[in-house]
């Protein structure tokens, strides 16, 4: 293993194939979050604290536990009760810590649980460092790396959906365009620029 | 055997993520009022949003920080209310049941002073110069409240001005809510006299654009024995809570701007 590949895992997961903009995966906390900067950011931190510690456990779980026993068509049982688990504590320690953060989070932090981007990065690390049923040569790190950019990659998104939705908020927009309307259209644009990195040669 | 591996596995993971969880919710347990999961027992728990809080739960929360009242919670009814009143340790109030009113008699008789032919909704109307009838306060009479009724309650008249079913009026407040004349309030059931007329223009103007609204010449204070009825700002107002019901008012209305419900 060496730093060139970490380097191009990560500037896949955030840029070529950002999650939510490339691989359309996590679009509800993507338009339900992204009203104000602040909670978008809050959202992105969770969201990026999941996927990482989902990406380190579940590959434990998958290495340890399901390879051994021979029981790996159970994957996506396990991963999903590793996620709910780790969306669980977030939200006791975010309910603890930031009660403001938490009503402004709402019903979208234990929707985290269902955020496909979570259990696409798990599933995703699995596909791409585990080669005829063994790790390839530090595919822990690459795990860890990879849930760590798609979290950087989805708060990137969030962020500028945010930043540009806050401009929307003070701009004179036609009644039938405001709200949603014009969020939708701004996220395939958006997606549309994305793609330009798709022309990287990595 | 086979499939006692997967089964003991799994088990094996869940346990070992509760124990973990059940040990966390230990280490950031926050103190909550234990009021606001008994009211949030109580409370119909459908999330509707009618209150004006987030939810059941935000509701509960209100509720018990006394930032709401015992009557909250509309949908719930009286039932609902009497039980979060015993929680919170006060008396739940009655409900006053309540309907409805068009405060506008002119409709069709209310004079235009332009030929509208724009869209036939009132709030479009609104927006050339106050729509077309010479009356500012009147109704513009295009049914935009009849059209925003969710459980059918209203209809246009002849006369172009909505009436309401008082059998199938919920009070909800949608058609007060997209009025732009504001010439719907909600008038108490048990109160079946109401001055139909929101105009404060002086007499001879009502008089001039319209001729049934109120013209503020205090006839029907004197009329009144129970100290009901006001004019303020050349216009008549009703005490609800005062009224007697007994129409000596209406009675005596020269242009007929008291309207009853009496068939």
């Amino acid at each position: 293993m060496d730093v060139s590949k970490l380097v191009m895992i990560i500037i896949s997961a955030v840029f070529v194939n950002n999650f939510i903009l490339s691989r359309f995966l996590g679009l509800c906390p993507f338009i339900g979050v992204s009203k104000e900067t602040k909670p978008a950011f809050s959202m992105g931190v969770a969201v990026t604290f999941v996927m990482t510690s989902a990406s380190v456990i579940t590959w434990i779980v998958y290495r340890y536990i399901l390879q051994p026993n021979n029981i790996t068509y159970l994957r996506t049982v396990s991963f999903i009760l590793v996620i709910a688990v780790f969306v669980q504590l977030v939200e006791m320690v975010v309910r603890k810590t930031n009660p403001a953060l938490f009503r402004a989070l709402g019903i979208y932090l234990p929707l985290i649980t269902t955020n496909c981007a979570v259990m696409g990065v798990a599933l995703l690390n699995n596909e791409m460092f585990f080669e005829a049923g063994h790790p390839l040569a530090g595919s822990f790190i690459l795990s860890l790396v990879q849930g760590l950019a798609a979290g950087a990659g989805f708060t990137l998104a969030i962020l500028l959906m945010s930043g540009i939705r806050e401009r929307f908020e003070l701009m004179d927009m036609p009644e039938a365009m405001k709200g949603l309307p014009v969020t939708f259209i701004t996220a395939s644009l958006m997606s549309l620029a994305f793609l330009g990195f798709a022309g990287f040669k990595l | 055997m086979d499939i006692l591996i997967p089964i003991l596995t799994l088990s094996a993971l869940g346990l070992i993520f509760g124990l973990g969880l059940a040990y966390a919710s230990k280490i950031f347990y926050i103190k909550i009022d234990p009021k606001v999961d008994k009211l949030l027992g109580v409370l119909p728990g459908a999330n509707c949003g009618v209150c004006g809080f987030a939810g059941c739960q935000a509701l509960a929360e209100a509720l018990a920080e006394g930032r709401a009242f015992a009557e909250a919670c509309v949908p719930g009814g009286e039932t609902v209310h009497g039980k979060v009143a015993g929680i919170l340790g006060v008396k739940a109030k009655p409900r006053i049941k309540t309907i409805a009113t068009l405060i506008c008699a002119g409709g069709r008789r209310a004079k235009d002073i332009y030929e509208y032919k724009g869209p036939k909704d009132c709030v479009v109307a609104n927006a050339y110069h106050g729509g077309p009838k010479a009356c500012s306060f009147g109704c513009t009479g295009f049914g935009s409240c009849v059209a925003v009724c969710p459980f059918g309650a209203m209809k246009m008249d002849d006369n172009m001005l909505p009436v309401v079913d008082s059998k199938l009026c919920t009070a909800c407040g949608k058609c007060i809510t997209i009025c732009p004349k504001n010439i719907l309030e909600l008038r108490p059931v048990k109160n079946h006299i109401w001055v139909a007329c929101n105009s404060t223009d002086k007499g001879g103007v009502v008089t001039k654009v319209c001729g049934h609204g109120c013209i503020g010449c205090a006839k029907c204070v004197s009329a009144c024995k129970f100290d009901a009825i006001h004019v303020v700002d050349n216009l008549a107002k009703i005490d609800y809570d005062k009224c007697t019901n007994c129409r000596q008012c209406a009675l005596v209305c020269p242009t007929k701007a008291i309207k009853t419900d009496y068939k």
